[in-house]
């Protein structure tokens, strides 16, 4: 093959570099063969082999939720790509634009259950937010083309692409496919607008509440929010899209949402919603929800307004836009009492003071300036960083906020350093969910990425899931003891050549973050900490937002630990 | 505000002609816990687009949430809510009924009545079919029913914007203006009709 004569598995490669992708994440097999051939011949495209699909997925995922650009991931066949599935269904509930693209076996050895073969379309249908089987050569650049815009526009989402091998290898005559315009998002019908700005100004106790669709309009909602001078709450996944510095700041809500966030909802009289879904780990009990508030909702997505709460303004349309609007005819609606009582419940959040999970989360994500990139895992450690973190800007914070995805974490910021090479990419993960994606390390190592950090809190417990046990189970530990099996982390990393530092204590702590931060190589930090300890605050599931536990409740008896009745 | 009380609610939906197009509509329903009544499906006077008529049971919210979903998915190009609109709507049925000598005459006697066509004549059974609105064909079911019905098999409603409507309010209309005059297909390019002509090597 040279590069003259055009195959299916070329026109793939071309269209791609058309469409300005530089690097893509995959592992190849034998249904994909020839597109790994074909990748030969294009040096201009980068390649970055993980060491699991799902590590593949996570890293395009990460590369897209830093840069706002599309990822994409490549798979072979049958076990590579039902080895997507995690990675898909989590970019589908996250809206992260993804192109995932398998090699299936040839036309006509589908549907015989040949080699390799699963009906990944059939499988994916909903998880993702469309698929393809590319079934002529001549259509595959246009399907890339079609699939590219289609997980990039309006709300974003994966959108998979199989081409079966045959078409790989078959000659290709065509057109490359140049990029698709985005269209236009639809401008929110100003009587929308003007019967939001009413309720706005005819507010006493107004909350303004931004999520992960109002990422890209961080400026906006920025303005808006100070023009107005409305308090503005983050969900997890909207983190960063207002400063973290502004005092109209109040943090994140929801099921370990702030205490000022979750009693500003409680009692807010307008709450105006941009770029979110009223998930249920934000609303609580959903009839008490905001229960004596009008609400306002700004959302792209139609299907979304009215899914979840009852809205009594919705504003169909592109975040940014809306913010703009109904940032024209502002006034500052000065609320003396209102900004007082919030300022009141903000004090009500207290820095952690004594060694222990919180502790280790708060010293490592105070060292982080505003151009880190911080990803977090799922778990008590994932609430910790969302608590503790401060965001001055979009896109710093990674993390699977619907499907709450274990070994997201650690993948997730090797995509993110490789889009930007010169920041800083941080992870905090537990010592469960860094097991699932640990094989990524040799990633690291074998693409010699120097600006990944990892930080490991280590419960030698599934920490959120012993929580629950506590909790709600009458503290019946069951399997979710991991300290007996856990690997020696620090030896774990060495394995690949990654540094490794750890701190157990308080004392310990500020020099091991000081040499892990400053190794020339990415690195690794455990930090050991007591077994048993809580998240806090705290709405427990089925409960509304204004009866959160704000506090973890004395201990009435000691709980018997998996480990301690092990060793007993 | 919206009607709290589940009734059946009549949606059609103008879809490209996709392979799986029916399994992401009806996998989109079952995963969300939609309740479909009957879904007819037929290609339309577009190469490339077919259309579906499904009866949808639940509240407004629920079926207004149920055509917001179906919208988002790529291949379907338009959603008519025939509640916004005057519109004709049609089923049609199959019955085969049991007859006895003496009970051939009622029979065909009460078909006629509903202006049902005999479309097979056996010795112990009559095979009749009827088109109408729900409550004609339900009507007409009941009154077999006696009889002994062996065999039934309905299409499910099929459904139409009336073309006579122009007296309409044109805010009743998603855009504000009247869609029944203009034609439902305008301008969609079937992606894959190229490779719907790939031979199947199997
Ligand atoms: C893939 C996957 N499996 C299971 C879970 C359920 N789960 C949620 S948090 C959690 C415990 C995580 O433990 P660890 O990674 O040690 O973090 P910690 O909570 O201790 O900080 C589990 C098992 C999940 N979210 N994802
Ligand atoms: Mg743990």
């Amino acid at each position: 093959m040279t590069q003259g004569d055009m195959t299916g598995a070329k026109a793939l490669w071309a269209t791609l570099v058309g469409h300005g992708i530089t690097t893509v994440f995959g592992y190849p097999g034998g249904a994909i063969m020839p597109v790994y051939d074909a990748l030969t011949f294009y040096p201009e495209m980068r390649h970055i082999l993980a060491r699991h699909e799902q590590g593949a997925i996570h890293a395009a995922e990460g590369w897209a939720k830093a840069t706002g650009e599309i990822g994409v991931c490549l798979a072979t066949s049958g076990p590579g790509a039902t080895n997507l599935v995690t990675g898909l269904a989590d970019a589908m509930m996250d809206s992260v634009p993804l192109l995932a693209i398998t090699g299936n076996v040839a036309r006509h050895l589908m549907g015989t259950d040949a080699f390799q073969e699963a009906d990944i379309t059939g499988i994916t249908l909903p998880i993702t937010k469309h698929n393809y089987v590319v079934r002529d050569v001549e259509e595959l650049p246009q399907v890339i083309a079609e699939a590219i815009r289609i997980a990039r526009s309006g709300r974003p989402g994966p959108v998979l692409v199989d081409i079966p091998k045959d078409i790989q290898l078959a000659a290709y005559q065509g057109e490359i496919a140049t990029p698709h315009a985005r269209p236009e998002a639809p401008a929110p019908a100003p009587e929308a607008l003007e019967r939001a700005r009413e309720l706005l100004r005819s507010a006493k106790k107004p909350v303004i509440m931004v999520g992960g669709g109002a990422l890209d309009a961080a400026a906006e909602v920025t303005a808006l929010a100070r023009a107005w001078d409305i308090p503005v709450i983050t969900t997890l996944m909207g983190l960063g899209a207002f400063p973290s510095s502004d005092p109209l700041w109040l943090g994140m809500p929801g099921m370990h949402g702030s205490v000022a966030a979750n009693r500003a909802i409680s009692e807010a009289d307008v709450l105006l919603g941009i770029g979110l879904r009223f998930d249920d780990r934000v609303t609580g009990r959903v009839n008490g929800f905001a229960p004596n508030a009008a609400i306002i909702h700004v959302e792209l997505d139609a299907a979304e307004i009215g899914k979840i709460v009852r809205t009594h303004v919705p504003v169909r349309g592109d975040a940014r836009v809306a913010a703009r609007l109904l940032t024209e005819g502002a006034q500052n609606l000065d609320l003396p009492e209102w900004k007082a009582q919030i300022e009141e419940w903000k004090t009500r959040t207290q820095r952690p003071d004594h060694w222990g999970a919180a502790y280790g989360v708060q010293a490592v994500v105070e060292r982080l300036g505003p151009d880190d990139i911080l990803s977090s895992d799922v778990g008590q450690h994932q609430m910790l960083a969302a608590q503790l973190a401060r965001f001055e800007r979009p896109r710093r914070w990674l993390n699977s906020g619907g499907l709450g995805t274990m070994g997201f974490g650690f993948p997730a910021a090797i995509g993110a350093a490789l889009a930007e090479p010169g920041v800083r990419s941080v992870v905090i993960a537990g010592d469960g969910g860094f097991q699932m994606t640990a094989q990524e390390l040799a990633t690291l190592k074998m693409y010699d990425i120097r600006n990944v950090k990892i930080c490991i809190v280590n419960n030698s417990y599934l920490g959120m899931v012993r929580q629950w046990q506590e909790m709600f189970h009458g503290r019946r530990y069951s399997e979710v003891w991991l300290g007996d099996s856990n690997p020696d982390f620090l030896k774990l990393a060495d394995a690949y050549d990654v540094p490794g530092y750890r701190a157990s204590s308080a004392e310990e702590l500020p020099a091991a973050i000081d040499a892990w931060l400053a190794d020339p190589k990415s690195a690794l930090l455990e930090i050991v900490v007591p077994h048993e300890h809580a998240v806090f605050p705290m709405v427990p599931a089925g409960a509304a937002l204004s009866e959160m536990l704000e506090a973890e409740p004395p201990r009435t008896a000691q709980p018997v630990s998996q480990k301690e009745a092990k060793d007993a | 505000m919206t009607d709290p009380t589940p009734r059946d609610h009549l949606v059609s939906a103008l879809v490209r002609d996709e392979p799986r197009v029916l399994t992401r509509i009806t996998s989109l329903f079952g995963r969300r816990g939609y309740n479909i009544r009957s879904l007819s499906v037929g290609s339309t006077e577009h190469p490339g687009v077919s259309r579906m008529t499904f009866v949808v049971t639940g509240d407004r919210g629920v079926v207004e949430q149920a055509m917001r979903q179906l919208e988002k998915l790529h291949d379907v190009i338009r959603i008519i809510d025939h509640s916004l609109e005057k519109y004709v709507d049609r089923e049609l049925v199959l019955v085969k009924v049991a007859i006895t000598p003496e009970s051939r005459v009622e029979v065909r006697q009460i078909a006629e009545d509903f202006r049902a066509r005999i479309v097979d004549v056996g010795r112990h059974a009559l095979t009749f079919e009827v088109t109408g609105d729900e409550g004609k064909i339900t009507a007409f079911i009941e009154q077999m029913r006696p009889f002994g019905i062996l065999e039934t098999m309905r299409t499910g409603r099929v459904a139409l914007t009336r073309g006579s409507n122009a007296d309409i309010p044109a805010h009743v209309y998603h855009e504000g203006e009247t869609q029944a005059l203009k034609p439902a297909v305008e301008g969609i390019e079937p992606r894959e009709e190229k490779a719907r002509g790939v031979p199947n090597l199997f």
